[in-house]
């Protein structure tokens, strides 16, 4: 295969990688990070160092469309940003600490259990109207979002912004141990959590992971983790497939959003269980 | 439950109710915000595939063999750990000036990596304007931890 070859074909798949990774907040990765290892042989931390770029690619280029069309709840995603990025920060200098092992079977469980929790909510879905949650109440984290497929605008509260925080902090955390799951845990921490709308989760999280990503992003730099060759065609592939996927957000029904999710989160889950136990 | 409903926004730590007319003008300039930070993710995103693109094609045109769907020319030599790409400023000004094609590819990753952190300063300038304290507090909170994130990793 030559250079051509491999720039023509790893841009394609990185589309498919940016209109999932759109779709359900997460970063792309899980496809990015399995495709570059296993089906071109590449790197392991080269193939890590591209995943943060289709992480940050998905978020710039979906979030666009998301804030514009009211569909991430920003302020909800700049406050809870405090959270993640401090997570990241720790993470990056806590990796000699702890086996990466137990890590991937410690969080290959929680985010079995987290799409679990997910997928028993697909038919509780109602947003809250009500909400006395001191924190949501003063920095104003409520919000309405414009709904396509019901076609009618809906107007949410936010409750358990403490517990929020703190599952935020963890996927900041993981993002940076693991260099995968920073989305996983966020769509979780905001629909489960502090009961946002299925859609606005998702969005939100695309919103934000960007901003943990680039936490990170410095030292994947540095460590020449991020190899050109690989980096060019995953941005540009993912960049055009995440604002394919902020076009189709708005269209589908939460209940489909819902079981995409889950099932990628069984994916990713099953893909850390391996690792840890298997490596 | 009718009371806490009713007496929501008085309690559990909420600022002073708006009247109709400030809450008017509020929605305005948040939807304000909104824009201006949905600009800075197009501009960054645009102006990162631009750049990108220009640094592939000069990556092809100085490295004919590259080009050839079929031939003997690898991108495994490109993608294994022993592969040399700029991965320090020094490195990437260097690269830049000799006009290498992977320099400039590099350059629109790192436009890319910083167009979240654009749209976070940018968030702190929208909240000031706002007159928003506590969401000003919060987003130049993660301004410094994620400039601070660049300086730790000695970038």
């Amino acid at each position: 295969m030559t250079p051509l070859d491999f720039v023509i074909s790893l841009a394609l798949i990185s589309v498919a990688a940016g209109v999932l990774g759109s779709l359900v907040g997460l970063g792309g990765g899980v496809v990015i990070v399995p495709v570059l290892t296993l089906l071109y042989h590449v790197d392991i931390r080269l193939a890590i160092g591209a995943s943060i770029v289709s992480v940050i690619a998905t978020s710039s280029g979906a979030a666009a469309a998301y804030v514009r069309d009211r569909m991430a709840n920003l302020r909800a995603g700049m406050f809870l940003e405090v959270a993640t990025t401090t997570g990241a920060l720790t993470g990056a200098y806590l990796t000699t600490l702890l086996p990466a092992r137990f890590l991937f079977v410690f969080f290959g469980l929680i985010l079995g259990y987290s799409s679990f929790a997910t997928f028993r909510r697909r038919h509780v879905d109602a947003p809250l109207t009500v909400s006395n949650d001191r924190i949501a109440n003063y920095f104003n984290l409520h919000g309405t979002y414009h709904d396509l497929a019901e076609g009618r605008e809906i107007p949410y509260k936010v409750v358990r912004t403490k517990l929020g925080l703190s599952i935020m902090y963890v996927a900041g955390l993981v993002s940076a141990l693991l260099g995968i799951g920073s989305g996983a845990l966020k769509v979780p921490a905001m629909d489960s959590a502090m009961r946002l709308p299925m859609k606005v989760s998702s969005a939100t999280s695309n919103f934000m992971i960007g901003v943990t990503a680039a936490a990170s992003a410095g030292v994947y730099f540095v460590r020449g983790q991020i190899d050109p060759i690989i980096a060019a065609p995953v941005a540009a592939g993912v960049l055009l497939g995440a604002t394919v996927g902020a076009r189709i957000l708005g269209r589908a029904t939460s209940k489909t959003i819902r079981i995409l999710f889950v099932v990628v989160l069984v994916v990713i889950s099953f893909e850390m269980l391996q690792k840890g136990i298997l490596a | 439950m009718d009371a806490v409903g009713s007496a929501e926004l008085g309690r559990s730590g909420a600022r002073r109710e708006l009247t109709p007319a400030e809450a008017q003008q509020m929605s305005r300039k948040v939807h304000q915000v909104e824009l201006a930070i949905s600009l800075v993710l197009r501009v960054g995103v645009v102006a990162s595939v631009v750049v990108i693109a220009v640094g592939l094609g000069l990556m092809f045109a100085h490295h004919g063999s590259y080009v050839a769907l079929r031939g003997p020319s690898t991108y495994r030599a490109l993608t294994s750990a022993s592969t040399s790409f700029p991965h320090s400023f020094a490195a990437l000004g260097h690269a830049l000036a000799l006009g290498e094609g992977r320099g400039v590819v590099v350059l629109g990753v790192l436009i890319l990596i910083l167009t979240p952190v654009l749209r976070v300063a940018v968030g702190v300038v929208s909240f000031v304007y706002e007159k928003d304290a506590p969401m000003a507090l919060v987003t130049l909170f993660v301004l410094v931890v994620l400039v601070g994130s660049f300086f730790l990793a000695g970038v």
